[in-house]
């Protein structure tokens, strides 16, 4: 055959589609490399509800646990704390808790809890994932005269009030998350469980 | 002898391999201080294989054994505290070299045509270097690997739309944890090393085909001789090149060697104290910094506030604020290369971007206050001028004009 007589189109075709079906090939090969790096399955079992005795949590202290390998914050808020909750709506980003990716819709309430008085929250700051530090006094050196008391981030400065609302001028653009939890008794709650689930 | 070279060179280009890329590589015979960087920038990088390959035969990639594991090789293996200590001061080295090197770049115009590619090149073992630091951080699993870790995973997560599965694809779980340090370990043993060296080889590739730049930004290879063809300027790299940096290599493992033995832990700045304290998901440290290295661009995410309910505009500040040095040949208008032919505005612009990136790189191991962070703004702003004001300060500049050949300043 010479090669006056190349039909060239046949060619450029043999070409693109044997390039087109080997790329969709190489493609398909990297799913399950990619695939690979997901959460294992231990890791997705890991994130079973955990059960807190809140009788232990004195007025005012806070109680860390471990939930799906994230810190959970639970505060024996005291009355002189509630109080002061309502004051400073002016100075937070989402006081009325609008978001409603932060909290499941029963948590949506001035406290943010289903029982004023306990505060539970995932302790994971919305900026870039520090653990902020509980700090409960009023009007600390450090965080200003008018400091409510609340969480303080030490990695980017984020304030969060004791409803875990954030203040004005943080990094962190939202709320706290509020996990799903439900109360199995008085003084038992189990976290990552809803009352309705 | 000759009879076994010449039995190679049938077979490999041996010979021509060693006179194309050495002893007949003519680079510009006025090289100074500044020239030292790179040789030592390839040192480091075989510093830091060996020593790598070394702990790797100690060290256990799993989140119960890690910290202990690094514990085991600090006193109880033969001289592990010599390897780990040179591999952290290593890392640190590293980036100092690597600065060092491209401020060599700035202000002698090496990134300009014909070696954009070199630069590009460059940039992207930088990207990777960056990278490789940042895996090789977790793997003490220590509080600050752990939370720095935690910190920079998380700054995937604020991309719109995909970033909290993104975030959750890097770790392999819902926080930092065993599945995160075992890729980590992967990453930085083998991935980014073999990337890395793919990278210096293709930026010395580059680097040999259009020849080095030198202190005057002018090409040797424009004014060559008419008998030889070798440029007028130009002097074979071996034996001439070779011996400079033999000096420069004593000198370099003088110092380090000082900071191995006598400072390893520089004062916090190499090995922070936190990281003596074994990782804990649940508390995070009262004050956290990234290692001194990623202090600017940290400064430069801490500077920006969240916007539109998202700190997605600090991250990608942050983003931008490396990546920008890939447009450096594209912004940089002057006709002149070197600093010592540039007029005054681009002097001062320069002067004030390494106000900048000290600057910041000091304000991101400081705890957040609002001074800092208006200082961390303005330095910010200073950060992005230098590069996105290039094009009128180095069009509308007063330049001398550049010498025909090398000069012997």
């Amino acid at each position: 055959m010479s090669d006056m007589n190349v039909d060239k189109s046949k060619r450029r075709f043999l070409i693109v589609a044997s390039s087109a079906v080997g790329g969709v090939a190489a493609a398909g090969t990297v799913i399950p490399f990619v695939a690979s790096m997901l959460p294992s399955a231990r890791a997705l079992a890991a994130g079973a509800p955990v059960e807190v005795d809140l009788s232990k949590v004195e007025p005012g202290m806070q109680l860390t646990v471990e939930w799906r390998g994230k810190p959970v914050w639970i505060v024996n808020r005291t009355k002189e704390m509630l109080d002061l909750l309502g004051k400073h709506d002016d100075r937070l980003v989402d006081p009325a808790s609008d978001s409603t990716s932060q909290q499941p819709e029963y948590c949506k309430n001035p406290t943010r809890s289903i029982k004023p008085q306990y505060l539970i929250a995932v302790g994971i700051c919305t900026h870039l994932g520090c653990s902020p530090t509980y700090r409960k006094e009023i009007g600390a050196a450090d965080l200003g005269a008018d400091w409510p008391g609340g969480f303080f981030c030490p990695c980017h400065g984020s304030r969060f009030d004791l409803a875990a609302r954030v203040f004005n001028g943080s990094p962190a653009p939202t709320n706290l998350v509020i996990p799903p939890h439900k109360y199995l008794s008085e003084t038992k709650v189990l976290i990552g469980e809803d009352a309705k689930a | 002898m000759d009879k076994l070279l010449a039995w190679v060179d049938a077979r490999f280009p041996l010979t021509a391999t060693y006179k194309a890329h050495l002893s007949e590589y003519f680079a510009p015979k006025n090289f100074n201080f500044w020239y030292y960087f790179g040789s030592l920038a390839l040192l480091v990088l075989v510093i830091q294989i060996l020593s790598g390959i070394f702990l790797t035969m100690h060290y256990k990639p799993d989140a119960e054994l890690a910290f202990s594991s690094v514990e085991y090789i600090m006193r109880d293996v033969p001289w592990g505290w010599l390897i780990r200590y040179i591999h952290s001061t290593g890392a640190s080295a590293f980036f100092l070299v690597v600065y060092l090197h491209m401020y060599r770049g700035l202000i002698y115009g090496s990134y300009r045509g014909p070696r954009e590619l070199i630069w590009i090149f460059g940039v992207l073992i930088y990207l990777v270097l960056m990278g490789e630091a940042f895996f090789g951080y977790l793997l003490p699993w220590g509080q600050m690997s752990y939370w720095g870790a935690q910190v920079i995973v998380n700054l995937f997560s604020s991309v719109p739309f995909i970033g909290e599965d993104l975030s959750v694809w890097i770790r392999g779980d819902f926080v930092v944890s065993d599945a995160t340090l075992n890729r980590f370990f992967a990453f930085h043993v083998i991935a980014f090393p073999l990337v890395l060296l793919g990278l210096v080889a293709v930026h010395l590739v580059a680097l040999h085909e259009v020849g080095s730049n030198n202190p005057d930004g002018v090409e040797i290879k424009q004014n060559k001789d008419p008998v030889t063809h070798i440029p007028v300027d130009g002097i074979p790299f071996h034996p001439y090149y070779t011996v400079k940096d033999i000096l420069g290599v004593v000198v370099f493992l003088i110092v380090f060697s000082a900071i191995v033995f006598f400072a390893p832990e520089m004062g916090g700045y190499f090995l922070e104290a936190n990281n003596f304290i074994p990782a804990d998901p649940l508390k995070t440290p009262p004050h956290i910094a990234p290692v001194w290295y990623f202090t600017p661009y940290y400064a430069v995410l801490r500077a920006i506030p969240p916007m539109f309910g998202s700190q997605f505009p600090g991250v990608a500040a942050m983003g931008v604020a490396v990546l920008i040095f890939f447009a450096l040949p594209w912004l940089d208008k002057s006709p002149v290369k070197s600093i010592r032919y540039r007029g005054p505005k681009f002097k001062i612009a320069l002067a004030l971007f390494i106000v900048a990136f000290i600057g910041l790189g000091w304000l991101g191991i400081q705890p957040v206050t609002p001074l800092y962070t208006w200082m961390a703004r303005i330095l910010t702003a200073v950060y992005f001028g230098f590069f996105f004001l290039m094009p009128w300060y180095t069009k509308n500049d007063t330049h001398k004009p550049e010498p025909q050949r090398v000069t012997d300043k």
